[in-house]
């Protein structure tokens, strides 16, 4: 059974939502992410996003913009981010790992290569944001031999007619953006959020988590609830890079202050 | 004049693409965030129900004509042409529409469209601004609010044109992500666009972007070549022996070109920003040195590095600065159709100061490429042959932009 799979199968039994908390690669160098993202699962991350940093992330909010920059300026690759992925897995073997990006670094790494090296180095689920299902058999099929999940990306502007087509594909979990927006910028209400997953519940069985907005204690603990988790990134990624020094290095309270925001955030999901 | 139509019926025409998914051959597509997905396909169904409409096209013929002040002429370069001694040029004056660029016949047709859609708020993205200026002018013709996005870099180099669109009503935000040119701006109103999806429309600019925009784009713009074509068989009863045509995103090359693809004894020549060189590391020349991949949602020729990521754009045209080109020059340079070429930013200068003071017509430093490749290809022919320049806009906004580059101070 896939870590995804066995990960929400036990959440479900533990009656709790999950905490996906989002680290950038690279950001703001190599070992500061690798030493990160390998505490975020005893901190509280359930499953954890694995951001590649693109040159031109354009659904992204300036908090991500930058951190994809301070990656990129580190030198991160998808190559890199791939190797990064293959050291955590030396140490855990059952937090799942998405990777989410954009797509232009996966096409040209070579999508069939990319999904074998995706596998071997321990990512267990896709998600890229300008790959739409209508463009997605370029790679879907390679990611299903490779048993990747390609999690597919739902928005409140997806009607439900075309909620029943593209999740009749999905697998592993539905990631719904929960505002017509960018990462980090405006949240959804309760309202809006109990609305759109009463349309979802109707159109998978997959668990849906909810993601874009999500930044303190309290919201995460909501959104878990109503969904089956939630994705919190922008907020995360800015306490961390205030502790940056004027250069945008790493500093001794960097690490700690990522690690205390997701504790804040696993207290709440748990409570 | 009527906006040209795919000649859907005609076999093995050149003329009939995208697929019905918006697909050149391996470029194009709809590569956008889910969010955006239902907007692009109800966007690509009014523009179907639109285009097959009598009335849209009326209106229109109506804007074209009395607005935008078309049919622009075709011009005898003949002072150029003796100059050269080689081809008879003919200018296509598209510098002599409202606002001074091609860029209006674009904004007019898709403002029509954002009208019948209802929305009531324009966001674009401009380069050297002239699709800016054009955007801003028809929505405060129509009184609709407009957000333009450009990079801070052209903002600093096009000053002229920021200050037409704050008289013309319109939001100015300076990009300062990236380089602050043409890239970073469509990240931007891209952005934007997704947070205001309901009362929305994203007005873009060249034949880029995620399906429809590059097939809606070419069809309003193909006015231009539908006129010359006819102009030329007008004043030499034959076709050309050559159309030349400057590319950033492709917008008015695609529109010169379109009609003219299906004519194949009639050679193409898109021309190229090279920037201080194609192999300076300075260039914007995306098919000369790029290679195929996904960006802005379409798959094209882009700069970028060997991970994928893209990279700076150079040019001394803000219009032209900009790592990609539309799906379906890409598609054109795989199959052969049209031979693209580039023009250096010293060939440019030299070009718009060559125009200007033999044919009192300056144009702009994005033209003045293509003029710059007429120059090198005109003496290579013979006088009883043609070649087509596409003069797509006119060049005072540049007036300042040259005049530091040869050391001159206003």
């Amino acid at each position: 059974m896939s870590r995804i799979k066995t990960c929400f199968d036990r959440l479900k039994k533990e009656g709790r939502g999950a905490l996906l908390p989002y680290l950038e690669a690279f950001d703001p160098d190599r070992e500061t992410s690798l030493a990160l993202l390998r505490q975020m699962p005893e901190a509280g991350a359930d499953l954890i996003e694995v951001g590649v940093p693109f040159s031109d992330p354009s659904a992204d909010g300036p908090t991500i913009q930058l951190a994809a920059r301070r990656g990129l300026k580190a030198g991160a690759t998808l190559k890199g981010t791939l190797e990064l992925i293959r050291d955590f897995r030396k140490e855990n073997d059952h937090t799942p790992i998405i990777l989410m990006g954009y797509y232009n670094p996966i096409d040209s790494y070579g999508v069939e290569r990319f999904c074998k090296d995706a596998r071997s180095a321990g990512v267990d689920g896709l998600i890229v944001v300008d790959l739409p299902p209508e463009e997605s058999e370029e790679l879907a099929p390679h990611a299903r031999a490779e048993g990747l999940d390609m999690i597919t990306l739902t928005a409140p502007t997806t009607p439900d007619d075309r909620l029943k087509t593209i999740l009749r594909k999905a697998s592993g979990f539905v990631y719904h953006v929960s505002i017509t927006g960018i990462t980090g910028t405006r949240s959804a209400t309760e309202e809006q959020l109990k609305a759109a997953m009463t349309r979802l519940r109707a159109a998978t069985d997959l668990p849906v988590v909810a993601g874009f907005g999500i930044s303190t204690p309290e919201q995460a603990r909501a959104a878990s609830r109503i969904s089956d988790g939630a994705v919190v990134a922008s907020a995360i990624i800015k306490e961390m890079a205030a502790t940056y020094d004027e250069h945008g290095h790493a500093t001794a309270r960097s690490i700690p202050t990522a690690l205390e925001k997701i504790r804040s955030l696993a207290r709440a999901v748990r409570s | 004049m009527p906006v040209d139509k795919p000649i859907t019926s005609q076999l093995n025409s050149l003329r009939t693409g995208p697929d019905e998914r918006g697909h050149f051959g391996i470029h194009g597509g709809r590569f956008v965030a889910e969010t955006l997905m239902p907007l692009m396909l109800e966007l690509e169904k009014a523009y179907n129900h639109a285009k097959t409409d009598p009335r849209f096209q009326e209106e229109l013929d109506y804007y074209l004509r009395h607005y935008v002040g078309r049919p622009s002429p075709l011009w005898h370069a003949r002072r150029l042409s003796e100059t050269l001694g080689g081809a008879q040029i003919y200018l296509k004056r598209e510098e002599l529409n409202h606002t001074g660029s091609h860029k209006l016949n674009n904004v007019m047709g898709q403002i029509l469209l954002a009208r019948r859609m209802g929305k009531t708020r324009i966001v674009a993205e401009t380069g050297a601004g002239q699709h800016g200026v054009a955007t801003a002018t028809v929505c405060a013709l129509f009184g609709l609010d407009c957000e333009i996005y450009m990079g801070a870099t052209d903002v600093e180099r096009q000053k002229p044109n920021v200050f037409r669109m704050h008289l013309l009503g319109a939001k100015v935000h300076p990009v300062t992500a990236g380089a602050g040119t043409l890239k970073d701006a469509m990240n931007e109103a891209m952005r934007d666009w997704v947070a205001n999806v309901e009362n929305t429309y994203f007005l873009v600019g060249t034949v880029a972007g995620p399906h429809p925009y590059p097939a809606m784009v070419r069809d309003f713009q193909s006015v231009i070549g539908t006129e010359a074509r006819e102009q030329i068989q007008e004043q030499t009863g034959r076709l050309p022996d050559a159309v030349i045509a400057a590319i950033g995103g492709g917008s008015n090359a695609m529109g010169i070109f379109h009609p003219f693809l299906d004519d194949a004894d009639v050679p193409l020549y898109g021309v190229e920003a090279a920037g201080l060189g194609l192999d300076s590391g300075k260039t914007a020349a995306s098919i000369a040195r790029g290679r195929p991949g996904v960006l802005h949602g379409n798959r094209t020729y882009l700069l970028q590095d060997e991970h994928g990521q893209i990279t700076e754009a150079h040019s001394i045209s803000a219009g032209l600065d900009y790592p990609g080109i539309g799906p379906e020059h890409s598609w054109l340079k795989d199959i052969g159709r049209v031979n693209y070429v580039s023009a250096t930013d010293d060939q440019a200068l030299d070009a718009f100061q060559t125009l200007t003071k033999l044919e009192g017509i300056i144009p702009a430093l994005e033209s003045a490429h293509a003029v710059a490749h007429a120059i090198v290809m005109a003496p290579t022919m013979t006088r009883d042959q043609t070649i087509i320049v596409n003069l797509s806009g006119r060049g005072d906004k540049d007036v300042p932009t040259v005049a530091a580059h040869l050391g001159v101070k206003l």
